[in-house]
C-alpha cells in the first residue's frame, strides 16, 4: 500500500498567556491511499487539533512546534501560506463539525461553491457551475440548478452538510478530513450523511480521515482506527481489532462504555476520572493516573508505539510485556 | 420584504407623529405666533382679535391637527427673525449643511473602511497599534475643541486655510447654493469636514475593527480558508461582507449624531447652515424656526434611518426570507 | 473591611491592573485631576469667583515663560483678568459634577427601565422603542433640543441662575437609553439561568427576584459603560456651554472656559483657550482609557449599537 501522509512525530503548542498548553505530543501517524481512517477520543484530547494542523489552520495561539506532515514527498508543515493554500481545499478537504456556521450567511451556495474552484482552477464561469451542478447531484441535492441561487438558511442542516460535502469534492481530492461531520445534526440524518459519505470515498477512492468521538460511526466507515488519549495516539490498528480485541486499557474503558456493548447489565460502564489536563500533566503514561492495571514503569516512563499481533500498535508497558 | 418595509414605514409615521406633537406643545407653550406675524407693537385689542382669527383659543389637539395638516404641506410657521416661513429659510440653509455632512461622510468612509479592516487584520503591528492609540485620543477630543485647534494651528498660526464661512459659492437650479465648484468654496470646506469627521472616525474605525475581528474568527472564515480560498477573497467577501451588516445599522444612528455635531461645527466656523441657523434661532427666541428644525431633522432622521432598516433587510438575506413569509 | 481589604489586595483585578502600564498612568493623572478640582479653593493661586482680586489691568497675560508673562499668573490670565490656571481648577470641578451627577442620574432612569422591561415584558416593547428612537437621535440632538427648549422655557437669565442642576438633569434625560438597553440586555441573559427560574417555582415576589438576583448580575456591564458615561458626559457639557446652552462664563466650566477664549484666539491669545482645551482633553482620555482597559477585564457582553 501506498502511503498518502505521513505524520511524524507532530507536536502542537497554544502559547496561552497563562503558559503552553501541549495540544500534541508526538504523533505519528501515516494514512494510505484510498484509506479511511478514524480518530477518536474524548473532547479536549487533540482530536480537532489534529485534524486542522494537517492543512495548518490551526485556531490562533496553536502552532506546529515539532515534527513533519509528508504529503507527495514533500514537508507540508513547513509550507508558506501561499503554497500551504495550493493544497487546502484541492488536495485535502475539509468537511467542518456544525453546517449551519461553516457557510457564509451572506453569499449564496453558488457562489461559495465556484469561487472553491476558481481559487484552484483556472476555468470559465459556466466550466465551473457545470462541476458544481456534477457534484450536488453526486450528493443527492434535488434541482441543484434553483439551489445555486440560494443562501444557505434556506437549507435544512442535513442538506447543508451534503452542500459542504459536495464543495469537498469539487476539486477531486485525493484526502478529506471531516471533523465530527455528524455530530450537530439529527439522529435520523446522521446515518445518510456518514452512508453519503462512505459511498463518495469508495467511488471516487479518496482517503478520509474521520475524526468522531462515536466509536460506533467508525466502526461502520473506517478500516482502521486511531485513538488520542491527552495529545497522544495511545493505540491504533484494523477497525474490527480495535472494536474486538481492543489492547490499551483505555480503549477497552472506551469500547465498554459503548450501550450495545454492556449487554444485560442495566448501568453503563464508565472509566473513572477524568482526562488530564493538557498543560499539567502527570509523568509517564498519560493514562496512569486512571489506570487500573498500573505498574510501577508507567509512573516514571512514557510507553512508546510498538506493534501488536493482528497489524496494531499499542502503547502500553503493560500490553509490551510487563518490563 | 414588503411586509418587512411597511412594518418599518408605519414605525417612522408613529415616530413623526410623535416628534410633531413634541414639537407643536413647544411652540404651543413658548411661541408667540402673533409676535411672529407682526410684531411686537400691536395694541392688546389687536392682539386678542388675531389670536381668535389664527384660532390660537381652540382647543390644544384642534390646534395640533391643524399644525399638522399645514406641516404636511411644508407649512412650518412664520419665523420671526426672517420674517418668511420657516421651511422656506431651512430650504435654504440646507445645502450648506449637507455639503458639509457629505464631506465629512466621504472622509469618514474612505479612511475608516481600510484603516478598520487593516487593523484587524493585522492587529499586532506597530501601525495597527498607532491605529488605536489614535483613535482613542480622536474620541476623546470634542469636536469644537477639535474645529478650534484646526483654526489655530492652519489659519492663525500658519496662515494656510480660511477660518470662516463658505467662501465663494455657485448657485445651481436657483436653490443650490454649492462651494463644491469653486476652489475657494471647498478650501473652506476641508477644516469644517475634518473637524466634523474627526470623532466619527475614529468610532467607525473602532467598530469596523471590532466587528471584523469577530468575524474572523468564525467558523465560516475558517472553513473559507479551509477551501484555500486567497486571503483576498477571505477578508473582502467572506469577512467585510458580514461586517457591513452591523456596521450599516450602526452607520445610521451615527448619521443623527453627525448632524448634532453639524451645528457644533457651523457655529465654529460661522458656516451659514441649518446648524448655526439653530442656535441663532434659539438666542432670538425664534420658536416657529426651531421648532420647525425639530421637526425637518426629526424627519431626516427618521427617513434615513427607515431607509438604513430597509437596505439592511436587502444586505441581509435571512431578513429578506423572514419577510417573506 | 479589614479581611475585603486583603482580599481585593491579593485579587486578580488589581494585580492585572498594577501590570498595565497605561491604566495606571491614567488612574494616577485621574485621581491627581479629581483631587486638584476638588482641593481647588485651597490650591488654586486665585479665586476667580471673588470679583475683588481681579484686575481687568491683568486681562489677557500670556503664560508666565513667554514674553511679557508674569509669575503671578502661571498659564496667563482670560479676557477679564482672571488666572487661567485657577479658573482651570474651579472649572474641571463644575466639569466633574456635573459629569458625575448626570450620570448618576442616568443610571438611575436606565437601570429602573432596564430591569422593568427586561422583566416585564408587556412594557418592554414599548420602553425599548422609546429608547431606540431617542438613541436614534442621538444624545448630543437630544441634549441639545431639551436645553434648547428650557432656555426659551426660562430665559438665559433664569438658566444660567440654575445651569448645573439643570444639566444634569438634561444630559441624564438625554443618555438614560444606553444604560436601558445594556441592562435589558443583561437581564434578559439572567433571566433565562435556572437559578431564576428556581427562586419563581419556590414563589419569592419578583421585586426581591430582581434586587437581589438579577440586578447584582448587571453590574459589570453598568460599571463599564458608567465610565464611558462620565466622559461622554463631560464632553456632553462642554458642548452645551460651547453652544450657550451650558455654563455661563461667571461660573465657568471647562467647556465655557474654552468658548469663552476662542474669540481671542484670532488676535493671537491661545492660552486662554487651548489650556483649558489640553485639560478637557486629557481628562476625557483618561476616563477613555481605564474604560477600555474596564472592558478589556470585565469583558462583559455589552449590547451593540
Amino acid at each position: 500500500m501506498e502511503p498518502l501522509i505521513q505524520i511524524k512525530n507532530l507536536r502542537v503548542d497554544f502559547a496561552l498567556r497563562s503558559g503552553t498548553v501541549r495540544a500534541l505530543r508526538d504523533v505519528t501517524l501515516t494514512i494510505n491511499k484510498g484509506e479511511r481512517l478514524g480518530i477518536v477520543g474524548e473532547s479536549g484530547a487533540g482530536k480537532s487539533v489534529l485534524g486542522f494542523s494537517i492543512i495548518n489552520l490551526i485556531s490562533k495561539p496553536g502552532r506546529i512546534t515539532g515534527g513533519q506532515i509528508i504529503f507527495k514527498g514533500e514537508d507540508i508543515a513547513k509550507y508558506s501560506l501561499e503554497k500551504m493554500r495550493t493544497i487546502r481545499g484541492d488536495r485535502i478537504s475539509m468537511i467542518f463539525q456544525d453546517p449551519m456556521m461553516t457557510l457564509n450567511p451572506v453569499l449564496t451556495i453558488g457562489t461559495q461553491m465556484k469561487e472553491t474552484i476558481h481559487a484552484h482552477r483556472n476555468v470559465s464561469n459556466r466550466e465551473a457551475e457545470a462541476i458544481c451542478l456534477e457534484k450536488l447531484r453526486k450528493v443527492y441535492i434535488p434541482s441543484p440548478e434553483r439551489r445555486l441561487t440560494q443562501y444557505p438558511h434556506e437549507f435544512s442542516g442535513g442538506m447543508r452538510q451534503r452542500i459542504v460535502i459536495a464543495i469537498s469534492l469539487l476539486t477531486s481530492p485525493s484526502l478529506i478530513i471531516a471533523d465530527e461531520p455528524t455530530t450537530a445534526l439529527d439522529v435520523t440524518i446522521q446515518a445518510e450523511i456518514m452512508d453519503l459519505l462512505l459511498e463518495l470515498c469508495e467511488t471516487e477512492n479518496m482517503g478520509l480521515i474521520l475524526i468522531t468521538h462515536d466509536l460506533a460511526v467508525v466502526s461502520e466507515v473506517t478500516q482502521r482506527i486511531a485513538v488520542l488519549y491527552a495529545g497522544k495516539v495511545v493505540e491504533i490498528g484494523p477497525t474490527r481489532q480495535i472494536i474486538d480485541t481492543p489492547q490499551h486499557p483505555y480503549t477497552q474503558g472506551l469500547i465498554k462504555a459503548l450501550p450495545q456493548m454492556a449487554g444485560g447489565k442495566r448501568r453503563l460502564n464508565q472509566i473513572p476520572g477524568m482526562m488530564p489536563s493538557l498543560r499539567d500533566m502527570p509523568s509517564g503514561c498519560p493514562f496512569q493516573p486512571r489506570c487500573t492495571e498500573r505498574i510501577d514503569k508507567c509512573i516514571h516512563e512514557i510507553p512508546l508505539l510498538t506493534p501488536v499481533e493482528g497489524g496494531g500498535q499499542v502503547a502500553c508497558f503493560v500490553r509490551q510485556g510487563g518490563m | 420584504m414588503f411586509a418587512f418595509a411597511m412594518k418599518r414605514i408605519l414605525q417612522a409615521v408613529i415616530v413623526m407623529l410623535i416628534i410633531s406633537l413634541i414639537g407643536f406643545a413647544i411652540k404651543h407653550n413658548f411661541g408667540d405666533p402673533v409676535r411672529d406675524l407682526v410684531g411686537q407693537r400691536v395694541t392688546p385689542a389687536e392682539r386678542a382679535e388675531i389670536r381668535e382669527k389664527l384660532g390660537l383659543n381652540d382647543p390644544f389637539m384642534v390646534q395640533y391637527v391643524r399644525f399638522l395638516g399645514a406641516a404636511v404641506q411644508g407649512d412650518l410657521g412664520q419665523s420671526y427673525f426672517f420674517k418668511r416661513p420657516a421651511s422656506e429659510v431651512i430650504i435654504r440653509k440646507a445645502p450648506a449643511t449637507l455639503e458639509l455632512v457629505f464631506c465629512a461622510s466621504l472622509i469618514i468612509v474612505l479612511l475608516s473602511v481600510p484603516l478598520g479592516i487593516y487593523s484587524a487584520i493585522r492587529p499586532k503591528t506597530l501601525f495597527s497599534r498607532f491605529i488605536m492609540g489614535g483613535s482613542i485620543v480622536g474620541v476623546s477630543i470634542p469636536v469644537f475643541l477639535t474645529a478650534i485647534l484646526l483654526i489655530y494651528i492652519f489659519s492663525v498660526e500658519l496662515n494656510w486655510l480660511p477660518s470662516f464661512g463658505r467662501g465663494k459659492t455657485v448657485m445651481l437650479f436657483g436653490w443650490w447654493d454649492t462651494g463644491l465648484l469653486t476652489v475657494d468654496g471647498l478650501l473652506h470646506l476641508i477644516m469644517p469636514s475634518i473637524a466634523l469627521s474627526s470623532i466619527m472616525l475614529p468610532l467607525f474605525i473602532r467598530l469596523i475593527r471590532s466587528e471584523m475581528m469577530e468575524v474572523l474568527e468564525s467558523e465560516y472564515v475558517k472553513y473559507a480558508w479551509a477551501k484555500g480560498l486567497k486571503p483576498r477573497r477571505v477578508w473582502w467577501v467572506h469577512a467585510f461582507k458580514n461586517t457591513l451588516l452591523p456596521v450599516i445599522t450602526v452607520g445610521g444612528v451615527q448619521l443623527g449624531i453627525m448632524v448634532a455635531f453639524t451645528i457644533l461645527t457651523e457655529t465654529v466656523f460661522q458656516w451659514q447652515g441649518m446648524g448655526s441657523m439653530f442656535i441663532e434661532s434659539v438666542e432670538r427666541s425664534d420658536t416657529s424656526l426651531m421648532v420647525a428644525y425639530l421637526v425637518f431633522v426629526g424627519f431626516v432622521f427618521v427617513l434615513v434611518n427607515t431607509m438604513v432598516d430597509i437596505i439592511y433587510g436587502l444586505v441581509n438575506p435571512t431578513v429578506r426570507v423572514a419577510g417573506r413569509k | 473591611m479589614q479581611t475585603r481589604w486583603t482580599r481585593f489586595k491579593e485579587s486578580y483585578m488589581l494585580h492585572s491592573f498594577l501590570r498595565d502600564p497605561v491604566a495606571l498612568c491614567s488612574f494616577i493623572i485621574l485621581a491627581t485631576l479629581v483631587f486638584s478640582a476638588f482641593a481647588a479653593p485651597v490650591i488654586a493661586p486665585h479665586n476667580p469667583y471673588d470679583s475683588r482680586t481681579i484686575n481687568v489691568m491683568d486681562a489677557r497675560t500670556p503664560p508666565s515663560w513667554s514674553e511679557g508673562g508674569s509669575t503671578k499668573f502661571l498659564m496667563g490670565t482670560d479676557a477679564q483678568g482672571r488666572d487661567i490656571l485657577s479658573t482651570m481648577l474651579y472649572g474641571m470641578r463644575v466639569s466633574l459634577i456635573i459629569g458625575v451627577g448626570a450620570v448618576c442620574l442616568q443610571a438611575f432612569i436606565g437601570i429602573i427601565v432596564g430591569l422593568v422591561s427586561g422583566y416585564i415584558r408587556r412594557l418592554d416593547t414599548i420602553l425599548m422603542r422609546i429608547a431606540d428612537v431617542q438613541l436614534s437621535f442621538s444624545t448630543y440632538m437630544v441634549a441639545i433640543f431639551i436645553g434648547a427648549i428650557v432656555q426659551t422655557a426660562f430665559g438665559v437669565a433664569g438658566y444660567n441662575k440654575v445651569a448645573v442642576p439643570l444639566l444634569i438633569v438634561i444630559i441624564g434625560l438625554a443618555e438614560w437609553p444606553q444604560y436601558a438597553r445594556t441592562v435589558r440586555a443583561s437581564v434578559l441573559a439572567e433571566r433565562k439561568k435556572e437559578y431564576v427560574e428556581a427562586a419563581r417555582v419556590i414563589g419569592l415576589p419578583r421585586i426581591r427576584i430582581m434586587w437581589r438576583h438579577i440586578l447584582p448580575n448587571t453590574l459589570s456591564p453598568v460599571l463599564v459603560i458608567s465610565t464611558v458615561q462620565v466622559a461622554n458626559a463631560i464632553m456632553s457639557e462642554a458642548a452645551l456651554s460651547f453652544l450657550g446652552l451650558g455654563m455661563p462664563v461667571t461660573q465657568p466650566s471647562l467647556g465655557s472656559l474654552i468658548t469663552a477664549g476662542f474669540q481671542y484666539i484670532f488676535s493671537g491669545s491661545w492660552w486662554i483657550t487651548i489650556f483649558p482645551g489640553v485639560l478637557l482633553v486629557t481628562l476625557i482620555l483618561v476616563i477613555n482609557l481605564l474604560g477600555d482597559w474596564l472592558r478589556d477585564f470585565l469583558n462583559p457582553k455589552l449590547y451593540k449599537g
